[in-house]
């Protein structure tokens, strides 16, 4: 394939998967956009207002940057598992098999509608938080990377979920056993300085730990951790992730028999 | 000439241990209509989920039009088409979107894709449907629809694994019409199907696979000269006497209607004039059932004795 073909090819994928999550927005944009006014209200509004000040902020302010991630996270993990996992279930994944498009340009095509689907979220998400919170973005490029390359990992992760599951039941799993608790427990409604130290040194080996304060300093300006650190951690997983799954889908496995 | 698809040796072992492909070797020309044909289990799928990256071989080679897929997978796939044996697009999609985008996924700008999309979903009769989702339509027209999709990029190979299971004789035959002039126009086609009449009215050459071997690999013409023997159904304008013998082995299927087996060497002249000699017309006359149809399950049957016999 010609790389005119590859970027073609690329686009058909992009645009499909954007096609499919705009197609159902009610089980796609819209619920991100309820649960986070929910949260909004409760835990910003009417707990937070009893808090107090955490960081320097008020809590709903503390609140709101990881709230966004905890939106990323979850709707570019979503995305990329049910759409490949739907794709695998349905066979349809075989119009992509037998084509010459190259594994790598697959892999981006449905990356990159991913992060779309994250990234609009974040934008809607954003958006109804101003109308609770007054943010002043510290660091523009940090947090645009940031919420980009949480996006992209997250996308990687639930490829790699899709490509093992057999069954529905297996898409479902790591988000409620493994990615909720990861999120509450990375520091989204509470600073780990809250917590007793052996306490907030388990929490840091917590990697969400590193993308809700990432993205918290880029917006707010502080962090529980250090940035460069998280940056580098994020970025570290991302490459092996996405080297992992560029092996499944080159070797076939899981997808070929 | 050119040859479309050279498979060398082809063994597949899965993973739970079932040899599917022994050591399978075939060759089929450019601009071919060949049938590859094989009772359930055969191995017929296997070869074709090879030849599309589906399934990783164990051993072997295959060369799609003189391109070793070991080497240059992505350029072999550029000359192949599949329609598969089960619907697997995405039900949800619109048809017309369902075309457009394979031929993306091919590298086909979208104006090409579009208008190549127009032209196919018009030939076979689903233009009219184009904004359908693919689950509003019949099994006929899913069937013809994966046709469509298979065309977009024009591959100079299709494969077509069992097209017309499930389709009305009526759209059977419109298909036949449509894979006839695509072969015609230059696209060598592999056919596998369950029905013989469609493949001895369709293709050239044939390879029939049992067990995971090759057990017949000729024209279809040869092929059916090896059939020793014909039977035919006659039906009678006046009632058969009761010692009717026409000197052929046969049966008397009710006082119109007679079975008679004729010898490939005796010709059917000596039988029309013993009829005749009784004072017997014959109203019509046909095959009992499909030569190739006889002759694919007298050589299963063959070659379940030899491996009996091993």
């Amino acid at each position: 394939m010609s790389n005119y073909e590859k970027w073609v090819a690329f686009c058909t994928i992009l645009i499909k998967e954007v096609r499919r999550y705009l197609r159902i927005w009610p089980q796609t944009l819209l619920p991100p956009a309820i649960t986070m006014t929910l949260y909004f209200v409760i835990f910003g509004t009417l707990i937070g207002s009893r808090i107090g000040e955490m960081g320097g902020f008020t809590y709903m302010q503390f609140v709101v940057p990881g709230l966004i991630m905890m939106s990323v996270v979850t709707n570019s993990y979503a995305n990329l598992v049910s759409s490949f996992f739907g794709a695998k279930y349905g066979h349809s994944i075989e119009e992509l098999l037998v084509s010459p498009t190259p594994g790598y340009v697959i892999l981006a095509g449905f990356v990159t509608g991913s992060c779309s689907r994250g990234m609009l979220v974040a934008l809607i998400v954003t958006t109804l938080s101003l109308m609770f919170a007054e943010l002043q973005v510290q660091h523009l490029w940090l947090t645009l990377g940031i919420v980009l390359l949480t996006s992209i990992l997250f996308s990687l992760f639930g490829f790699i979920n899709a490509v093992f599951a057999n069954n529905f039941d297996d898409i479902s799993i790591i988000p409620t056993f493994v990615l909720t608790p990861l999120i509450y427990l990375g520091g989204v409604f509470y600073s780990l300085e809250l917590l007793p130290d052996f306490w907030a040194g388990v929490s840091r080996l917590n990697p969400l730990v590193y993308v809700v304060n990432g993205f918290r300093y880029g917006v707010l300006g502080v962090s529980d951790v250090d940035v460069r650190f998280a940056f580098g951690m994020i970025f570290l997983f991302t490459v092996v992730a996405g080297t992992y799954s560029l092996h499944l889908l080159n070797t076939g496995k899981r997808l070929r028999q | 000439m050119t040859t479309a698809l050279a498979i060398k040796n082809l063994h597949k072992v899965y993973g739970n241990g079932v040899e599917a492909l022994k050591g399978i070797s075939l060759s089929v020309e450019e601009g071919d209509f060949y049938a590859l044909l094989g009772p359930n289990g055969a191995g017929k799928s296997t070869v074709i989920g090879i030849l599309f990256s589906l399934i990783n071989k164990t051993a072997g080679s295959v060369e799609v039009f003189g391109i070793d897929i070991d080497k240059n997978f992505p350029q072999a796939k550029k000359a192949l088409g599949i329609v598969p044996q089960e619907f697997n697009f995405n039900m949800f999609e619109r048809v017309f979107d369902i075309v457009v985008t394979q031929g993306g996924y091919y590298g086909l700008p979208q104006k090409l894709a579009r208008e190549r999309a127009e032209n196919y979903l018009k030939e076979l009769g689903l233009w009219e449907k184009r904004d359908s989702q693919a689950r509003e339509l019949s099994g006929g027209m899913k069937r013809r629809l994966m046709i469509a999709r298979s065309l977009v990029h024009q591959p100079r190979l299709l494969v077509l694994d069992e097209p017309t299971a499930g389709v009305d004789i009526e759209m059977r035959r419109t298909m036949w019409d449509f894979l006839r002039s695509i072969n015609a126009a230059g696209t060598t086609i592999i056919l596998t199907t369950h029905y013989l009449d469609e493949a001895e009215t369709l293709c050239r050459n044939i390879a029939i696979i049992d067990e995971g071997r090759i057990i017949q690999h000729s024209g279809i013409r040869e092929f059916l000269q090896q059939l020793r023997t014909e039977k035919f159904i006659l039906d009678l304008r006046q009632e058969l006497p009761a010692d009717f013998s026409p000197g052929f082995p046969c049966e008397v299927v009710d006082q119109h209607t007679l079975e008679v087996m004729v010898d490939k060497d005796q010709g059917l002249n000596a039988l029309f004039r013993a009829i005749s000699a009784e004072g017997l017309e014959v109203a019509s006359m046909r095959n009992k059932s499909n030569r190739l149809e006889e002759m694919f399950v007298t050589l299963l049957a063959d070659s379940a004795d030899e491996r009996a016999d091993e």
